[in-house]
């Protein structure tokens, strides 16, 4: 189910300005990938690229190859929904639809799939829900609005939506960055048991939650105010945050910089 | 006091360092001193012998402003005194903004309320003497609701795709056209969408005169006002929802009308209903493409037709107590109608809006 992505050559651009250069990496199957770095240099525009969200933007466009398991995102015939259905999304901000309910909420993208058998989707309501960890707390009132959750539960409900679509990759934009260390934990220990079915990349601002959850992770830089954001390195989290090869990435992880 | 001196001498400008209590006006002040200013007001009035109440009022504004900064600068000091002063002048505003709304809503229903019964809302003026009493608007009544209901019909679907382009499709220079002759179009008079659709509808194509070519006229005045509130309110919902219905690999299309437009729809309807409101109101285009009516005309395809605002200049026109009460009868229903309107449209905001409570 899980799928490896192979990423080649990679630029993307807002209008003129380049805002990521040249990345290429490969993320493993089953495994959680974060991805580490100073503000600005790209880490939310390269994992956007992932699914072809990044062109959602208008002037936005992105050069190089991604290949899911041998196939290329940016195939000329390849189209962006079927992309985004088999790479799923949470955000930084829990964004639950707010005029559907929490059952709705999960099962929106198979509903408006054109999946319409109850049956199913009552299944994947409470299969989606335990898988978020979620469950327990919201299964009496099912029929509430999503919007009407706290700030932990609704990321929650947003990763159940993500993964109520059976996707084969979950990207996350800093999905703890605006929950407190309770919701954070359980949210974190909610990727661990995800990297079991789902490969899983995520961007964080907190180092550690990246040595926490991620088995390798990415160092991304850039030279400076308005230069394109680069990969500095990919290695092993252990690593990474141990021995890094890159003197910047050290700099980085033990507080010299950033 | 002691640890006041105590902190004084490591402070470097004591002297800076205010009460954090002040004097207060009771929270009556304002209403006492705006009863007080009237009170005065109608005695300098009747004293000096002011025939226009005009200036009574005048006179009561200008000393509840004046009173309300003087005690004010009195008690409480400089800085409480300019923002009694403002908010005297804001209070003073409102009022004046009020009066004349109420004014008009007591006065119609004083004049309208004795000829509106169930008679006068289920006959026509067939056959009633121009002079004489009786009668009604059931003819208006029903070729009001057609006809708006009709430019409803044709203004809302456009406006409405109009704006969903502008907000998530239009980029260049074709949105920018769009936009600029939707504004121009906010500006026709009414005069001029008759005449147009008169010229073309009418007289180009040889269409004789209808409900329906009025409901044109109306669409035409209608469409701007739907497209601006629309996309006001389509602008209004979070970006981050569109992308997380993209990232759940749903369509555009499909996130436009299953995500964006139920987020926004109770600002929809809201900005639909006073258009339609606005419309609702208007004489001279209806006057000229629907003609007059005595008579029940439930066809609004073909023929002459009757209106609320014309059946008012038309009874007003004939000049007789018996008419004026007419017409003040079909006033009152007119408001009730458009009032009707804003309510269903508030309902309808309420209870389609996004809920977070629990």
């Amino acid at each position: 189910m899980a799928k490896r992505i192979d990423v080649s050559g990679l630029s993307a651009y807002y209008g003129g300005t380049k805002a990521i250069e040249d990345i290429s990496m490969t993320i493993e199957p089953r495994s959680v990938t974060a991805f580490i770095g100073p503000s600005g240099c790209g880490k939310s525009t390269f994992l956007r690229t992932l699914n072809r969200m990044h062109e959602v933007i208008p002037g936005a466009r992105v050069e190089g190859k991604v290949l899911l398991d041998d196939e290329n995102l940016y195939g000329s015939t390849v189209d962006p929904v079927a992309v985004r259905r088999t790479v799923g999304m949470v955000f930084q901000r829990p964004n639950p639809f707010p005029t559907m309910s929490i059952y709705e909420n999960v099962v929106a993208g198979l509903k408006l799939a054109g999946v319409k058998k109850k049956s199913v989707l009552d299944g994947v309501v409470e299969s989606s829900l335990k898988g978020a960890n979620l469950w327990n707390e919201v299964k009496d009132r099912l029929n509430k609005p999503g919007a009407g959750l706290s700030g932990g539960q609704q990321q929650r409900l947003c990763i159940a939506r993500a993964i109520a679509v059976e996707p084969q990759v979950l990207l996350m934009d800093e999905p703890c960055s605006a929950l407190d260390p309770i919701s954070t934990l359980a949210i974190e220990d909610l990727i661990g048991e995800l990297k079991e079915r789902f490969t899983i990349v995520i961007v964080t601002h907190n180092m550690q939650q990246a040595a926490r959850v991620s088995d390798r992770t990415a160092f991304f830089n850039l030279a400076g105010v308005g230069q394109p954001g680069k990969l500095i390195e990919l290695d092993d989290t252990q690593r990474i945050f141990s021995n890094p090869s890159v003197q910047a990435t050290e700099d980085y992880i033990s507080g010299r910089f950033g | 006091m002691t640890t006041a001196t105590s902190t004084a001498d490591r402070s470097p400008a004591p002297q800076l360092r205010r009460p954090l209590t002040a004097a207060r006006l009771p929270r009556w002040a304002p209403a006492g001193i705006a009863v007080l200013s009237i009170a005065l007001a109608c005695a300098i009035g009747a004293g000096a012998g002011l025939a226009s109440h005009l200036q009574w009022g005048v006179i009561a504004a200008l000393l509840f402003v004046s009173i309300s900064y003087g005690v004010a600068a009195k008690v409480e000091g400089h800085r409480q005194a300019k923002d009694r002063f403002f908010t005297s002048l804001v209070w003073t505003a409102f009022v004046l903004a009020v009066v004349p709304l109420v004014a008009l809503l007591v006065y119609t229903f004083q004049q309208g309320s004795s000829v509106v019964d169930g008679n006068f809302l289920n006959h026509s003026m067939r056959g009633v003497l121009s002079s004489g009493p009786g009668g009604g608007i059931y003819h208006a009544l029903l070729g009001t609701l057609q006809q708006v209901g009709l430019a409803t019909l044709i203004a809302a679907p456009i406006g409405l795709l109009t704006a969903v382009y502008l907000v998530e499709y239009g980029r260049g220079r074709l949105a920018a056209a769009v936009t600029f002759f939707v504004d121009v179009m906010t500006g026709i008079p009414s005069i001029v969408a008759g005449l147009f659709i008169l010229s073309v509808w009418n007289l180009a194509l040889g269409f004789d005169y209808s409900g329906f070519s009025g409901s044109l006229a109306l669409a035409i005045l209608m469409m701007p006002v739907v497209v601006r509130s629309t996309e006001e309110m389509l602008k209004l919902v979070p970006n981050e929802l569109r992308e997380a219905a993209f990232a759940l690999g749903v369509p555009k299309w499909k996130t436009i009308l299953r995500v964006v437009i139920p987020t926004a729809i109770g600002g929809i309807t809201t900005g639909v209903m006073l258009a339609v409101a606005r419309i609702t109101g208007e004489t001279a285009p209806v006057l000229m493409l629907v003609f007059v009516s005595d008579s029940i005309n439930t066809d609004p395809f073909n023929g002459p037709q009757m209106n609320l605002p014309v059946y008012i200049w038309q009874q007003y026109g004939y000049n007789n107590q018996y008419s004026y009460a007419r017409a003040w009868g079909a006033a009152l229903v007119l408001i009730a109608v458009v009032m009707g309107l804003n309510l269903i449209a508030r309902g309808i905001a309420r209870w389609r809006s996004p809920k977070t409570g629990h």
